[in-house]
């Protein structure tokens, strides 16, 4: 039996920044809350192909999975929660920005 | 030290020009990421996990003042005001931005230096002793040597698209202080009679599958060298796998064909490349060994140093750990530790960099020099002046006491800021420090490497650490596991694996007890942490790791 499909964002690099960075609905963010929340597979492959297709603005676009806090999306795997947060020995990153 | 030529200087110039381009084209969309990577990587620009990470290359570890303000400059204009030093002797920035580049990159070129080839399947930065020229007990300085070897392989239009990155490590002295035998090509300089020659070690390396050089060649006469190792490299070309990257490295080509299937057909390229090198590489080597010359070493007052010792018990803790036998008596090599407790190994601010640029300049002859243990190294002071450098450090929080320590511990980025680690090595690292800064027993612990990795891929030697620590991925949740009695020395040894890992809770605790268990089990306080595990084999440390196992067995 295939898994179930879990609740998805799309991330990628900023291109010109290095920036992680999460699709919204109304473009992109820097802010993993304010990303577009994907429950549906088929959707969310679309999403990807959609961020995939902006070359001249992000870099190594994927799907990452996340948890809903209510309804705000939370890293699941602690690697995304580094990219969500910045580097744990110093207050950089995105931790400095928000 | 090596000063460009103006073909260096115009060579550099226009690759940074074409990287300015290629820049350009990227960021108005001309050049896509696949076409745009292979170029960004062959200049040393990679894309981490949070940002743009720049290596930068400091060829044999050697920088002057000049080279190290820059760095400085740098750090501050466009990064977060510090800079990460690294097992390689290279300096990352980990927070440029991408139209930011090729501005770094003339800074950088301003002071001779350049990000090229700290990427990609090419020969990378040619490391050294950060010793080299200042140690008493070295055959001869491995920097020349090394020069010519940068030379060679900087943009060789052969060795662009290996299977796979190389590495060639150098060093002039019995004591290996570069982990040579870890290395794709691992060189000792050496003497027979009167005459200098080359050892030459191939297929060490770490990683994946972790191997210790074999020696493909005692004694390689000096004539010999650049040939040797374009057969080497070239052999390797043909011969090494392009169909698995985990087993495209020398070390593996080397495992699988033999080494004397490798040494027959090094010799087959030889006799074939040997007439193309027709002597204008030894001219070269000549005169860059004239840019190495010795300094002019000072005759001065020794009281400062002596009465300092005498009077001062912190100063005399730092001299007995951080100085080395110098070459001239009357001189010390200073290591100056990236370690202080609870901070981030290899990083220094610009400020720290500063400073030891101006320390350098005073008291060392402008000479300074990046350890791949990611520490900095004034390699000429004299002694009367070590207790101004001294305090000079201590004021910037550069005056901690622990080379060769346990807490100066080798850590790789880790997952703070590389996209390829799976768990994080530098909170590991700052808590193992702090924790036995607390427990006031590292002077008493004595000579114990501790080295982390936060991949497989063993950026911080962890297979070569007397206790070896991997960071490891496993059901989402990072795991340490733990190799002991490992050595990157003349006497190298791949450390074992001691049992299952450990959480990153439980970490800091598995490595006290595995030192509770040495310092019960050592003959008396000379007998070092790897001596012991030598002597007592794997066992008495696995009882102390893991007492459940032990519990349950009884």
């Amino acid at each position: 039996m295939p898994k179930p499909f879990t609740p998805k964002v799309v991330t990628a690099n900023a291109l010109r920044e290095g920036d992680v960075i999460y699709q919204s609905t109304t473009g992109w963010t820097r802010d993993l809350a304010q990303a577009e929340v994907l429950t549906d597979p088929a959707h969310a492959d679309l999403r990807e192909i959609e961020a995939a297709a902006q070359t001249s603005h992000v870099v190594g676009v994927y799907l990452a999975d996340v948890a809903l806090e209510g309804t705000t999306p939370v890293p699941v795997h602690f690697r995304e929660a580094f990219r969500a947060k910045g580097p744990s020995n110093y207050a950089h990153g995105k931790q400095e920005q928000f | 030290m090596y000063h460009y030529t103006d073909f260096d200087a115009a060579f550099l110039k226009e690759r940074n020009a074409q990287f300015r381009a290629q820049v350009e084209r990227r960021i108005d969309g001309s050049l896509t990421e696949d076409e745009f990577k292979p170029l960004r990587l062959m200049n040393g620009l990679y894309l981490q996990l949070h940002a743009y990470m720049l290596r930068v290359a400091i060829p044999y570890g050697t920088l002057n003042s000049r080279q190290m303000d820059q760095l400085a400059m740098i750090a501050d204009k466009y990064d977060k005001g510090y800079g990460h030093f690294t097992t390689r002797q290279n300096i990352q920035y980990n927070w440029p931005e991408l139209r930011d580049v090729p501005d770094m990159l003339d800074a950088l070129a301003e002071v001779n230096m350049h990000a090229i080839q700290t990427s990609g399947n090419t020969i990378r930065n040619v490391t050294a002793d950060h010793f080299a020229g200042a140690a008493a007990d070295e055959v001869a300085d491995p920097r020349p040597v090394a020069e010519l070897i940068r030379q060679w392989s900087t943009d060789h239009p052969e060795f662009q698209f290996l299977p796979r990155k190389f590495k060639v490590a150098v060093t002039g002295s019995a004591a290996d202080r570069a982990v040579i035998k870890a290395h794709d090509i691992g060189l000792r300089i050496v003497k027979q009679g009167d005459e200098i020659g080359y050892e030459v070690i191939i297929g060490g390396g770490l990683g994946r599958t972790p191997m210790i050089g074999k020696v493909l060649y005692d004694f390689v006469p000096q004539a010999d060298l650049l040939p040797t190792l374009e057969a080497i490299v070239s052999v390797y070309n043909l011969l090494g796998r392009r169909d698995n990257k985990y087993k495209a490295r020398i070390k593996i080509t080397v495992h699988e064909n033999g080494i004397q299937d490798i040494r027959a057909r090094v010799e087959d390229r030889l006799k074939l490349i040997r007439p193309q090198f027709g002597g204008i590489d030894q001219q070269m080597l000549a005169r860059i060994e004239a840019d190495f010359a010795a300094p002019t070493f000072l005759k001065g007052y020794l009281e400062p140093y002596h009465n300092a010792y005498a009077q001062d018990p912190v100063f005399r803790s730092w001299a007995d750990t951080n100085l080395s036998a110098h070459r001239n008596p009357d001189y010390a090599i200073v290591s100056i530790s990236l370690k202080a407790h609870g901070k981030t190994p290899g990083d220094a601010t610009s400020r720290q960099m500063r400073l030891m640029a101006a320390l350098a300049k005073r008291y060392g002859h402008d000479e300074l020099r990046i350890s791949h243990e990611q520490n900095v190294i004034l390699p000429h002071v004299h002694k009367g002046d070590v207790p101004s450098v001294y305090y000079a450090l201590k004021a910037e929080g550069l005056g901690t006491a622990n080379i060769g320590l346990i807490s100066d511990i080798i850590a790789c980025p880790g997952m703070d800021y590389c996209a390829l680690a799976t768990a994080r090595s530098i909170p590991i690292a700052q808590e193992i420090a702090t924790r036995f800064e607390a427990l006031k027993l590292e002077h008493d612990i004595g000579p114990l490497k501790i080295k982390i990795s936060g991949c497989i891929n063993a950026c911080g030697h962890h297979h070569v650490g007397h206790i070896g620590i991997l960071g490891l991925d496993r059901a989402g949740v990072e795991n340490y596991q733990i190799t002991l009695g490992g050595d990157g020395t003349e006497d190298a040894q791949i450390g074992e694996r001691a049992g299952p890992g450990f959480s990153a809770d439980q970490i800091v605790p598995a490595i006290e007890r595995i030192v509770a268990a040495y310092l019960a089990l050592r003959t008396d306080p000379s007998e070092t942490f790897l001596t012991a595990y030598r002597r007592l084999g794997l066992a008495p440390f696995k009882a102390a790791l893991y007492p459940e196992a032990q519990a349950n067995a009884a």
